[in-house]
């Protein structure tokens, strides 16, 4: 066994490290600094940049735009983009959509959709959640009926449809068979979202982020051709997607800057006259959390490594996603405690917090969703239960 | 023993109990979100009215002289609807006044915020400070025949609305010192006080305070000079226990909530709480709730023990679980509400929110978890 990284690898990551530095905009770089929301457009003039560098979708094969980056250089580069703040790049058309196109499009929906995601051209929102299917996505309701005349009619709402306002296409799971068993009557199904009698209302999340969507179908033409996948065959691309790249979701990188942050805090904020960081009692508490995310990078590693070699994915990769996002949730509620009272900012003017801290307590609500997102922690548990442990249902 | 509310508590319960319903749903926070008081007037003249503000001071100051667990009784009904009024601030001052100063100053002081006219705001905290009301850099140095005090409090509930200030100040000694720390009461108006609205996280306002030099005479100062801690101190524990009072009712709101939301809900084709992981979760934030109940009583008997070690421990010991207690019970029922939790529409989000501030106000978690394990009683009583 070997913990290091080759040369090769190390020296891949001070070239990320390198180019981030001298690659991304001030303006983005002060944002980075403080952990600031980005705006959709600073999303997208980093994903350019990224894009004109060929880093921007590392995960898909070199022949569709890709790269030749291996697993483990693919971890660092995520790795050290989290490490260094810059924006989260959307990840519906870059690993989610896309991938799936990749897999089952069709060569005319290939040459259609893969190079305007690669390019930042047209960015891509997920509609798979409905107000009455969340955690049981099969008992989802949309429908998109066949018009005889080449075309879906697709009526119903999704919901929670992240920056679909910002958004130009929709991949959607639409019930396309009514009377088959429910996971069988699905289809998935691209959609462009100027396409009349869809429309999209935003709303805001608990961390005062305008993140979510309410998406309405009424009666909108789709055609065919955006059909991915066999007829009735969504569900099964649906649980492809699950399988791709589930080292990223734990968020060490996030996480690692977080704990980070914590300390500055800590040890710019006075407590019986010493830095709060001197304090015992809180250090102690950044060490225990510390801890736990060694524990989870060294899961990590073991998962990537895995990867690397080719293997599918071990158990130790299905714990990623519980433990990688109730340390990110725990990173910010210590760095609410160290904030003290100032902890109790709300989108103040500049100056009544430290720069660092102004979006600390947005996030600390924000970071609730990501226990529940991308299938709640609760369901995975469900799943490990049955699946990895084995342990059969009544 | 006896835990039983008297028939006056309970009609005083069901009083408030339909306050919150009838003429402060939540609906009211949300409506003053953007209001620059962000509380009504109209509400907090009528809570004055009602002997709410009044209840638990001594009626030689103009109070109802009722004990503090009437007062906490109220805040725990006021806490299930989120009511924005500033009970908190102003009964934490008034109990600065009231062990600090002379009856003729409380009496004067108190009369129009116990009427509901006027409101009261405590200020003691200071960047450097965090919990440690000691730690007070704000200096009042001797000028003519009064004080000039100069220095910056921040966070200050209600400062940006109060109408008299509680300000502590050093007349003597260095940075936390226990001696020579004095309180003086300061009009909103006075000359050389800059005010600075902030936002809180809770839809609430604070107040950046800014003394530059303000004059205050000598009459102004509560109690003698320089011996205010004691007093401070109190007051900074009854404000957290205040705090465990107000955070019940968000706790057991929060619990109900989620509740209803089990047995509504569904997923699957069933409720999803029939499944059993989820009736776990609700029966461990019943459990955290009942017993933040339990220690709120605690706390609300003891905050006017005459031993000032067993107020100190007891208040520490119910404010460390209502840390606990409300993290949890928050956290877990945005968890439980699903996608819900995390909208900024949904009610359940602002309970969280409140009850993050009701855990920084007055002590966090380990400022209190250490006072309690460096008290002298903590180590009383232990055998050879
Ligand atoms: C920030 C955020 C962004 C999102 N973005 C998108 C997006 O872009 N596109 C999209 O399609 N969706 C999106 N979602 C939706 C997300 O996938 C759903 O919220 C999630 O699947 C849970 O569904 P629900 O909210 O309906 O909760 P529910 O399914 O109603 O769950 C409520 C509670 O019940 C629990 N529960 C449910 N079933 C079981 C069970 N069998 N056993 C034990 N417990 C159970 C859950 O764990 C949860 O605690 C987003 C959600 C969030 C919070």
């Amino acid at each position: 066994m070997d913990l290091s990284f080759s040369p090769e690898h190390l020296a891949f990551r001070e070239e990320v490290r390198a180019f981030i530095a001298s690659a991304m905009p001030p303006s983005l770089m002060t944002k980075a600094a403080a952990d600031s929301h980005f705006e959709h457009d600073e999303v997208m003039e980093w994903h350019k940049i990224l894009h004109r560098k060929g880093w921007v979708a590392p995960h898909w094969p070199a022949e569709v735009g890709g790269s030749s980056l291996d697993v483990t250089s693919r971890f660092i580069l995520s790795e050290e983009l989290e490490l260094a703040g810059a924006p989260a790049l959307s990840p519906f058309g870059l690993v989610m959509v896309g991938p799936l196109i990749i897999q089952f499009g069709t060569p005319e929906q290939k040459k259609r959709f893969l190079p305007r995601i690669l390019s930042g051209e047209e960015v891509w929102c997920q509609g798979y959640s409905e107000p009455n299917a969340g955690s049981d996505l099969a008992s989802l309701k949309t429908r998109a009926e066949d018009d005889g005349k080449g075309n879906f009619v697709v009526t119903g709402q999704k919901t929670w449809t992240t920056y679909a306002q910002y958004a130009d296409w929709i991949f959607c799971l639409v019930r396309t068979d009514a009377s088959a068993k429910k996971q069988s009557g699905i289809s998935f199904l691209l959609i462009d979202l100027k396409t009349p009698g869809v429309t999209v209302k935003p709303f805001l999340t608990s961390g005062g982020t305008p993140a979510f969507s309410e998406t309405f179908f009424e009666g909108a033409v789709v055609p065919k051709e955006n059909l991915v996948g066999p007829l009735n065959g969504g569900w099964t691309l649906a649980k492809a997607l699950l399988g791709h790249e589930r080292t990223l979701i734990a968020a060490v990188g996030a996480s690692i800057r977080a704990i980070r942050k914590v300390k500055r805090i800590a040890a710019r904020t006075q407590k019986d006259g010493r830095p709060l960081l001197e304090d015992p009692l809180f250090r102690a508490k950044i060490a225990r959390l510390e801890i736990k995310l060694r524990g989870l990078q060294m899961a990590n590693y073991r998962a990537i490594a895995g990867a690397q070699l080719g293997r599918a994915p071990g158990p130790e990769s299905s714990i990623l996603k519980i433990r990688g996002s109730e340390i990110q949730q725990q990173c910010y509620e210590l760095a609410m405690e160290a904030m003290g009272l100032a902890s109790m900012s709300w989108f103040n003017e500049p100056g009544v917090v430290h720069p660092e801290e102004q979006w600390v307590p947005s996030l600390f609500n924000y970071l609730r969703a990501t226990t529940i997102y991308g299938g709640t922690n609760e369901i995975q548990k469900n799943i490990i239960a049955k699946l990895i442990l084995g342990i059969p249902d009544r | 023993m006896d835990f039983d509310l008297s028939d006056e508590q309970k009609q005083l319960v069901e009083t408030v109990q339909s306050f919150v319903k009838k003429q402060s749903p939540l609906s009211r926070l949300r409506a003053l979100r953007e209001d620059p008081t962000g509380w009504s007037r109209d509400a907090w003249r009528q809570m004055g009215e009602l002997g709410w503000i009044s209840i638990s001071l001594p009626e030689s100051v103009g109070g109802l002289g009722g004990s503090f667990i009437d007062a906490a009784l109220i805040l725990e009904q006021l806490g299930t609807t989120l009511v924005p009024e500033p009970m908190i601030p102003t009964l934490t001052a008034a109990a600065a006044i009231v062990r600090a100063g002379t009856e003729e100053q409380a009496t004067r002081l108190l009369a129009p915020a116990l009427a509901g006219e006027g409101s009261l705001a405590l200020a003691a905290a200071e960047a450097q400070s965090r919990f440690d009301v000691a730690d007070v850099a704000t200096k009042a140095e001797r000028a003519g025949s009064g004080y000039r005090i100069t220095g910056e409090k921040v966070w200050v509930l209600n400062g940006h609305a109060a109408d008299t200030i509680v300000v502590s100040a050093r007349t003597a000694g260095g940075p936390r010192d226990r001696e020579g720390i004095s309180l003086f009461a300061v009009d909103r108006n006075a000359p050389g006080l800059e005010v600075q609205p902030v936002k809180t996280m809770d839809s609430h306002h604070a107040g950046l305070l800014r003394f530059k030099g303000v004059e205050v005479g000598e009459e102004q100062r509560l109690g003698a000079e320089g011996g205010a801690l004691a007093a401070l101190e109190y007051a900074a524990d009854l404000g957290a226990a205040a705090a465990c009072a107000e955070g019940l009712g968000v706790i057991n709101t929060a619990l109900q909530m989620t509740v209803e939301y089990l047995k509504t809900r569904e997923q699957f084709g069933v409720k999803i709480g029939s499944f059993q992981a989820l009736q776990h979760r609700a029966v461990d934030m019943f459990i955290e709730a009942e017993l933040c109940r339990s220690m709120m009583i605690l706390a609300a008997l003891k905050v006017a023990d005459a031993d000032e070690e067993e107020r100190k421990t007891a208040i520490s010991a119910a404010k460390v679980q209502l840390a606990w207690g409300g993290r949890q019970v928050t956290q877990q029922a945005i968890q439980l509400h699903g996608g819900v939790g995390v909208t900024d529409e949904h009610d359940i989000a602002l309970y969280f929110k409140r009850m993050h501030v009701l855990n920084a106000l007055f002590g966090d978690e380990d400022t209190h978890l250490t006072r309690y394990a460096r008290s002298p009683l903590f180590t009383a009583n232990v055998g050879a």
